[in-house]
């Protein structure tokens, strides 16, 4: 086997272990959390019996391990368990519903937001990334340092409210509010996320613009790019063909690190603009106590960042010509 | 039409004059070339020689118009076939650069881009210069490749810089230089990080490409010998400026100046050969391997008598440093013993009681990295003092001061940095460190390799007299056969792990050799500019008589 596969392999198989290693932390933690469902739906004056009756049919009378290996068993075959809201608490209809059904639409309007934000702030971080870099200490490279620095120590609900003021309530470009509903055209959707996406890219792409930056310029230094220099090479080959391609295992660890932000991050910005996603479900459901909910969300943003990572590492193994090409 | 781009042999490439370029440090600008002076004609080789800090490599940048960051040529003109370099703008010095003037760097492996293939970074100046078009740059680079005798050279090129060896990624480096057929090439210390026995076949191969295409080339260097087999004419540099200008023989026979005289001093170092019966260490049938790896010493039995030197030499990945590092037990041996005054010793460093650490000290090639650089002299030479003998005090800094004085230095150093120091300096303060321990063997891994001759010569007496005086053992590890010749009692020829031979000084180094041992002492540049004709000429009549 092709040891850059079999590297791969490695990775992708701790990552499940890592996975694990989270749902028994996340189940155990919620365990101990003080308080309970039971009480907090019923309030505190009902009578133990009432409680006790609630939190049987709920499960929650089961030893922890039980519910445990239940909910991870349920997990692996695509079910994440019941909401706790919306149950008859009393004899009344049942209108609770599976978490996958309220996680669903939340998650795929949380990967639209991130992805348009991704789509607009990765290639503009590279580009400005390499551009400050090629024109390093030069007015623009400290004009696109100073930029994204500034953007980057505003608070997100700041910079939200502050584009919310300068492209809708003057201008009226685009709309402060972005609460999209299931039955939007997709252009629709984009018209609608452009302020929330717009903002989270003003957050991430100081981070990702400064690590390439870094990146490249550390690589100028070394004795290759002296080589290239003395081959007559024009500033952009040396930094586009000598200093980029072996400058990415950085940047990419980075890019995937923000890509993680945006996902599981960005409850501040979707509040701000009243927008539907995983972040606001999650809170909602730690409010309400909703175990089930809280659950399925955290281990929705642990795969996250558990993927983009794994996605980081194998980009940085095939960019690495002696581990793609050993000898 | 490249016929009458190149003009005719003898015309003048190169002319710069009076050349000053300025080094930034300490913040201000120091004068690092002087006032050189460079003629050179087409298809002449002209080597550039002298120390570290000499500013040759600064001036054979400056022949390409370049200047390393933090340097910037200040005065004078280089003109280069009619253009004057110092005159023209950045990009029609740029233009220059990758087709009409190449260069070939030190370190073959740092100066490849690990991210391309090979054969892509040959052809890259000269497909983007527009020169010739990819394929046709491709098959020249092959045939190069072939020229300069690169195994599988129609496939070599396809591999990445990590893949090939340091030898073969010099002579890939020859073969990117040579590749838009330029005027002219700077070779800057292009053997230096070889094995000899590597440094000649890419020495023979380099000086047989530039003279079929009738390259002019400068060739810095700080080994006269090297220098001696490449080029027509040769120019000595101290501190910037020019110490002596002549052709290569009568340089060699008739060196006019002290300073030139002296770059061969290491050579002139003569020391009476010496028996002693007594084994002071016994390395006995060892074996070692790092880590899930082979074998990297294989039934290696070296026996050292008390006050004598052993010099261990072999080419690198011969096993010369592993051998010590079993000794000193930082890596186990797997099988076998090492036995001290007759006594095995432990096997791991951990195992071994104070006593027997202190009984053999080390000193190592890279002073610079083998120095705390927070700690000042007193702190590097104090600790052992205060470890192994436990002195304080008074005491402590009475015996500092007498062992700042056997190494030459005076009580100025004992409060200085490391950063502070020159190489030599910093070396004998290694030195310094390792007599506080009051060792009787000390273990002495390539320690003069990094320096320039004349550092060297001062550190191997400094070896010598101590050795005289506290009646010390050493075995050195070393690439360098004059260094050998130098300082050895008794030699150790190591190849690929093994022993392969092993006596006096006198018996190895006479007639009958061993193969391998032969190959060795015959790859040794001599101060003889028919030296690689000889040897070449030699070793073809030899193969074709065994075939």
């Amino acid at each position: 086997m092709h040891p850059v596969i079999r590297t791969i392999l490695q990775r992708l198989g701790l990552g499940l272990v890592t996975l694990f290693v989270v749902s028994l932390i996340l189940f155990s933690s919620i365990e101990f959390l003080p308080g309970d469902f039971g009480e907090a739906v019923l309030g505190q004056a009902a009578l133990p019996e009432t409680v006790e009756a609630f939190r049987k049919e709920l499960g929650l009378h089961l030893p922890m391990h039980e519910r445990y290996f239940d909910w991870l068993g349920g997990i692996l075959t695509g079910d994440m368990g019941n909401s706790f809201s919306g149950r008859g608490s009393s004899g009344g209809q049942d209108r609770s519903r599976p978490v996958i059904e309220l996680l669903a639409p939340r998650l795929a309007n949380t990967l639209f937001l991130a992805s348009m934000a991704a789509i607009i702030s990765v290639p503009l971080a590279l580009f400005l990334g390499i551009t400050a870099a090629l024109y390093r200490n030069t007015i623009y490279d400290r004009t696109v340092n100073a930029l994204t620095l500034t953007t980057i120590s505003f608070p997100e609900f700041f910079v939200a409210y502050l584009l919310i003021l300068g492209l809708s309530s003057f201008t009226k470009i685009f709309p402060s509010l972005a609460n999209i509903d299931p039955d939007a055209v997709f252009w629709e959707r984009v018209y609608l996320t452009a302020l929330p996406a717009l903002t989270l890219t003003l957050v991430i792409v100081a981070h990702m613009m400064r690590m390439t930056r870094a990146a490249i310029i550390n690589l100028m230094a070394s004795p290759y790019i002296e080589m290239a220099d003395l081959k007559g090479a024009s500033k952009s080959e040396i930094i586009l063909r000598h200093a980029l391609p072996n400058a990415w295992a950085p940047i990419v660890t980075v890019i995937a690190f923000n890509l993680a932000y945006l996902v599981v991050g960005v409850v501040v910005v979707e509040v701000v603009f009243v927008y539907p996603g995983v972040g606001q479900l999650m809170v909602d459901a730690v409010t309400t106590r909703d175990v089930p909910v809280v659950q399925g969300c955290a281990m929705i943003f642990a795969a996250t960042y558990i993927l983009l990572n794994l996605f980081a590492d194998i980009i940085s193994i095939i960019t690495n010509p002696r581990l793609l090409h050993p000898r | 039409m490249s016929d009458q781009k190149k003009g005719k042999k003898g015309d003048i490439l190169l002319e710069m004059k009076d050349i000053v370029i300025d080094g930034y440090s300490d913040d201000r600008w120091h004068e690092i070339v002087k006032g050189v002076d460079i003629t050179l004609r087409r298809g002449e080789v002209m080597g550039l020689i002298g120390e570290s800090g000499a500013g040759k490599s600064t001036l054979g940048l400056a022949a390409m118009g370049f200047a390393r960051p933090g340097c910037r040529l200040t005065s004078g003109s280089i003109m280069f076939d009619g253009i004057d370099l110092m005159k023209a703008s950045a990009e029609e010095r740029r233009a220059l650069r990758g087709s009409r003037i190449a260069y070939v760097a030190q370190s073959a492996a740092a100066s490849f881009n690990p991210a391309h293939q090979l054969i892509e970074q040959t052809v890259e100046s000269t497909v983007r210069k527009g020169i010739k078009p990819e394929e046709e740059a491709k098959s020249d680079a092959r045939k190069l490749y072939r020229d300069l005798q690169l195994p599988n050279p129609d496939h070599i090129g396809d591999r990445y810089p990590h893949q090939v060896s340091g030898g073969q990624l010099q002579r890939v480096m020859t073969a990117m230089a040579m590749s838009p057929r330029p005027d002219l090439i700077i070779f800057d210390e292009p053997t230096t990080a070889l094995d000899v026995t590597t440094q000649v076949e890419v020495l023979a191969s380099m000086r047989r490409i530039v003279e079929q295409y009738n390259t002019a080339a400068i060739y810095i260097t700080h080994d006269l010998a090297v220098v001696a087999q490449m080029a027509d004419v040769i120019k000595v540099l101290r501190y910037g400026e020019t110490i002596e200008d002549a052709d290569t023989r009568s340089m060699l026979s008739d060196p006019k100046k002290e300073y030139t005289k002296s770059l061969w001093s290491v050579r002139s170092i003569e020391k009476p050969e010496d028996k002693s019966e007594d084994v002071i260490l016994k390395v006995d049938h060892v074996d070692a391997s790092y880590t899930g790896s082979a074998k990297v010493l294989d039934d290696v039995t070296i026996e050292v008598p008390r006050g004598d030197t052993v010099a261990i030499v072999g080419e690198s990945g011969s096993g010369k440093s592993t051998t010590a590092r079993a000794i000193t037990g930082l890596l186990p041996p797997s099988k076998g013993q090492v036995l001290f005054n007759g006594k095995p010793l432990p096997p791991t460093l951990k195992e071994r009681s104070v006593d027997q650490l202190q009984k053999i000290q080390m000193i190592y090639q890279m002073a610079d990295t083998a120095m705390n650089p927070r700690h000042t002299v007193r702190d590097i030479i104090g600790r052992p003092l205060e470890f192994y003998l436990g002195l304080r005090g008074r005491e402590r800094d009475q015996r500092l001061l007498e062992l700042v004085e056997m190494i030459e230095l005076n009580e100025d150093f004992i409060d200085r940095l490391p950063a502070e120091l020159s190489g030599g300096q910093k070396q004998r303060i290694c030195i310094a460190r390792a007599l506080a321990a009051d060792p009787e063997l000390i273990i002495c891994d390539e320690v003069t390799s990094a320096l320039d001759q004349i550092v060297q010569k001062g550190i191997l007496e400094l070896l010598l007299r101590l050795q005289k005086e506290l009646g010390l053992t050493y075995i050195f590890i070393t690439h360098d056969i004059a260094t050998v010749k130098a300082i050895s009692d008794q030699i150790v020829v190591m190849l690929e792990g093994r022993v392969v031979e092993q006596g006096m000084k006198s018996e190895i180094l006479a007639p009958p050799y061993p193969d391998y041992t032969k190959l060795l002492l015959s790859s040794v540049p001599e101060m003889d500019p028919d030296w690689l004709t000889g040897l070449l000429a030699e070793r073809a009549r030899e193969g074709s008589a065994t075939a």
